[in-house]
């Protein structure tokens, strides 16, 4: 195991090194290494001891390979917008931004491919092959800002993913470097690969088993009409079994989502989308396809929502339309930050069976944490995003909020979900880890890890923890599954 | 409807303890793929570990024992409306889903639904060191841990006993109509990138100078689609010819057959071409002259020898980059350390 200090390391002499293969490219001074203190997760900070902003692969690959040398930290760095601390810098290693390959290398329209740098932002994709009537699908509400490389290693979803799948489901081939420096490739331009599915294995891996330096990804064409329904509930868990109904209708909506009283007022306040005030829970549901197909689909949906006692119901197809009704749930996570003067994002999955059981549970910690929680919710694949409001200059609160964030990705797993549906580990849920898995699991885990970065230098104390970290975390994995044999057999 | 799962653990165990090879069987549909099981390899049947373990409609998602047979699973999701997006062949219904997740085969939707990969949302797997273990879940979006449930898929039971398997299941279409086409291969790929422009298009094929389109979805939007695709070369049938291709029924005991996988609009093996599949991705060869991998070089495609009659000094799948077989290797011996899985089945030396 790594630890501070440990490294018999002449500081100097592996800066000079560095400085001959990146020059100017490094960034040693304390003043300006702050920019890159955190992530998304902005609770936890940490300098990095030093930022590299390399431009050619090659020189990726000296980095590292002198990184590996050394035995210096490596920790990637896409735009930073990641919300688990999966960028957050280590104190004695190099913080990699690939933020300068920010080129797309090609377009392949026969083959509905385009080939891109990771530093090259999710929405840019997109505005690439627009004109030419095609969207890059998977869309994190940071699009704007949020890199593809980043996106690989977390495998991040959006509000379309229902439909269009999350990254790995629209990413072809990669190219890699090795923690020895070694350029490889995974996947191809073929709809399937030779062996392993090692492309799918990076997905989510959180810079834990290899930089990615190229990423081709599928191209989607853009539906010939889009519409947006959106529906008020006074009861949530009528809007909640609305969702089922729409399913079990053989619909597949593009985006199906929903926001609870306190969200719902949150954003109307910031954003006026004209939000139906009086709502104990709104849906947004978004359609596409052929144009007289969604206006069947719409007379369905309409009558489920009726048949669920709705209390309010709207249709546009009109570009401006649609993207007012959209406005306030895409504001919802800045328009509840100004209801407290911090707040914390979950992201637990559960089966949607279970949703009325977990909001009225949020709830109950809301007053036995004496914190408030607004929800918005992927309503389509089960993903929860309970955002936790609290002020981190009142003492304590900031660890009250984490506790309250802990039994609730706790509670997901007991309701045979998942502590992450798309936000990633990081350093954030590392100790949930040891109660969603056995440290059978997490030896496997480890045993992956090794496969691809013997000497761990890649992005230590991430994403999966050892299991001396859950021995004293005190967890005990016990699973859910009547097909699981021994439940807590295991215990430490 | 039963659970196997304590008796087969124990089976591993003892083989693990004597070093003793296993050949994970379900269906016994596929035996002609990959490289025959090793003589002294113990069979560990799959096939009686079946039943539904959870269905749940409303979730797009149920979870199987692995022996479960594909025809009782596709007959479930339909009485439901709903099906398995990547169509996996059934092989006159001798199948098992943990045969189709295990060899990772898809259907003819593959191009327009996604891969058998692409539905996995976890597996429980026993490991070769006699433990079982879960990865992913039932749920849709799950990033915690790294993926083995898609790892495991396509690996040929080289990394472990799938013993069961949850999946994303979608609705079935209201409507389905396939239009057939007597055409050549060069209009066929413009008539392909057509059909693209329709998002109800489920397959496109080609074979004997006929060229197939299908499309799925509603009724209306099926109906827009057909009646601007079709023309005076082409006509509606109604026949099992989606059954039959990805059945392989029209391959008739060849000496060689070749499943050759590109991009879509590579101008490869169209000469001595047996069937067009995947909207152009898909190529199969039947006894080909040469070694079709001689044509491909670089990241152009794959291929694979699925049916060979006589032994051959060809490997069957097709040969991997250094580093990535290294990695290969290395995780084979995580996962398995005694190497008890299927040795050989699918690479000689893992």
């Amino acid at each position: 195991m790594r630890m501070e200090g440990q490294l018999n390391l002449d500081k100097h002499k592996f800066l000079e090194a560095l400085g001959k293969i990146s020059g100017e490219n490094v960034i040693s001074d304390r003043s300006l290494l702050t920019v890159y203190e955190a992530d998304g997760l902005t609770a936890k900070k940490q300098l990095p001891w030093l930022v590299v902003l390399p431009r050619e692969v090659q020189e990726v690959q000296e980095i590292v390979r002198l990184c590996h040398q050394h035995d210096v930290p490596v920790v990637a760095r896409g735009a930073g917008t990641g919300l688990s601390g999966g960028a957050t810098p280590h104190a004695e290693g190099v913080l990699l931004s690939l933020a300068r390959f920010n080129r797309i290398v090609s377009v392949d329209f026969e083959n509905e491919l385009a080939t891109v740098e990771p530093g090259v932002t999710n929405l840019a994709i997109s505005d690439a092959v627009r004109e030419q009537g095609f969207f890059y699908a998977p869309d994190p509400s940071s699009q704007i800002a949020c890199t593809i490389g980043g996106n690989v290693a977390e495998n991040s979803g959006g509000v379309h993913c229902l439909k269009y799948g999350l990254t790995v489901h629209n990413v072809v081939k990669l190219k890699l470097i090795s923690p020895e420096g070694e350029l490889y490739e995974l996947g191809s331009e073929a709809f399937d690969s030779p062996g392993y599915d090692l492309l799918a294995l990076l997905h989510g891996s959180e810079g834990m088993l290899g930089i990615v330096i190229e990423v081709t990804v599928k191209l989607t064409r853009i539906p010939d009409a889009i519409c947006v329904v959106m529906a008020g509930f006074t009861e949530t868990a009528d809007a909640a079994n609305s969702v089922s109904d729409i399913i079990a209708r053989g619909i597949l909506p593009a985006g199906l989502e929903m926001m609870d009283q306190p969200a719902i007022h949150a954003a109307e306040a910031f954003v006026s989308a004209g939000y139906p005030l009086s709502a104990g829970a709104l849906l947004l549901c978004e359609l596409d396809g052929h144009r007289s197909e969604l206006e069947q689909q719409i007379t369905d949906i309409k009558a489920i929502f009726e048949n669920r006692s709705a209390t309010s119901v709207e249709v546009a197809f009109d570009g401006d339309q649609r993207d007012r009704l959209w406005l306030g749930r895409k504001a919802a996570f800045p328009a509840v930050g100004r209801l407290a003067p911090d707040y914390y994002c979950m992201d637990g999955t559960i089966p949607r069976r279970q949703l009325a059981t977990v909001l009225a549970k949020i709830s109950e910690l809301s007053t036995e944490f004496e914190l408030k929680v607004a929800n918005v919710f992927h309503a389509g694949d089960g993903n929860l995003h309970p955002l936790i409001l609290y002020d981190a200059n009142n003492e304590g609160e900031l660890q009250r909020a984490e506790a309250f964030g802990a039994r609730i990705l706790t509670l997901c797993i007991d309701l045979g979900g998942t502590i992450t549906g798309e936000h990633g580990v990081g350093i954030e849920k590392i100790d949930q880890m040891c109660v969603q898995f056995s440290s059978d699991e997490l030896s496997l885990f480890h045993g992956i890890k090794a496969v691809f970065d013997s000497t761990g230098i890649l992005n230590p104390g991430k994403a999966v923890p050892t299991l001396s970290r859950c021995a004293e975390f005190g967890a005990m994995h016990v699973h859910a599954s009547a097909e699981e044999k021994f439940p807590g057999l295991e215990r430490f | 409807m039963a659970d196997q799962a304590d008796d087969l653990r124990k089976q591993v165990s003892d083989a693990v303890s004597r070093q003793q090879s296993l050949n994970i069987a379900g269906g016994g549909s596929k035996p002609f793929y990959g490289y025959a099981p090793r003589p002294d390899s113990l069979r560990l049947d799959l096939g009686t570990h079946d039943g539904v373990i959870d269905y749940a409609p409303e979730e797009l998602m149920i979870r199987v024992r692995a022996g479960t047979r594909l025809e009782v699973i596709n007959q479930l999701l339909a009485e439901n409306d709903q099906m398995l997006g990547f169509e996996p062949p059934d092989f006159d219904g001798q199948a098992t889903i943990g045969g189709a997740v295990a060899t990772g085969i898809s259907g003819p939707r593959r191009p327009f639904a996604g891969a058998v990969r692409d539905f996995v949302l976890g597996v429980t797997l026993i490991t070769g060191e006699a433990k079982q273990l879960s990865f992913g879940g039932q749920v849709m979006k799950n990033v915690a841990g790294y993926d083995v449930s898609r790892l495991v898929t396509g690996a040929l039971g080289t990394l472990g006993v799938i013993l069961d398997v949850s999946l994303k299941v979608l609705p079935a279409p209201r409507k389905e109509s396939t239009l057939a086409f007597h055409t050549d291969l060069s209009e066929t790929f413009e008539l392909f990138d057509r059909a693209r422009g329709y998002a109800t298009l489920s397959g496109a094929a080609w074979q004997d100078g006929v060229a197939r389109l299908r499309f799925s979805g509603t009724e209306v939007a099926v109906d827009v689609a057909a009646e601007a695709m079709r023309n005076g070369a082409s006509t509606p049938v109604e026949d099992d010819f989606w059954i039959q291709l990805n059945n392989l029924k029209w391959a008739d005991a060849p000496r060689q057959l070749w499943r050759i996988s590109v991009p879509r609009s590579s101008p490869l093996f169209l000469e001595k071409l047996s069937v067009l599949d995947w909207g152009g991705g898909l190529r199969w060869v039947k006894d080909p002259d040469g070694n079709p991998r001689d044509a491909l070089d670089g990241n152009q495609g794959h291929a694979t020898l699925v049916v060979s009659r006589q032994v051959t000094e060809v490997e069957l799948f097709h040969p991997l980059t250094k580093p990535v077989r290294d990695m290969h290797r290395k995780l084979k011996s995580v996962f398995d350390p005694q190497g008890v899985f299927n040795p050989g089945r699918m690479y000689g030396d893992m």
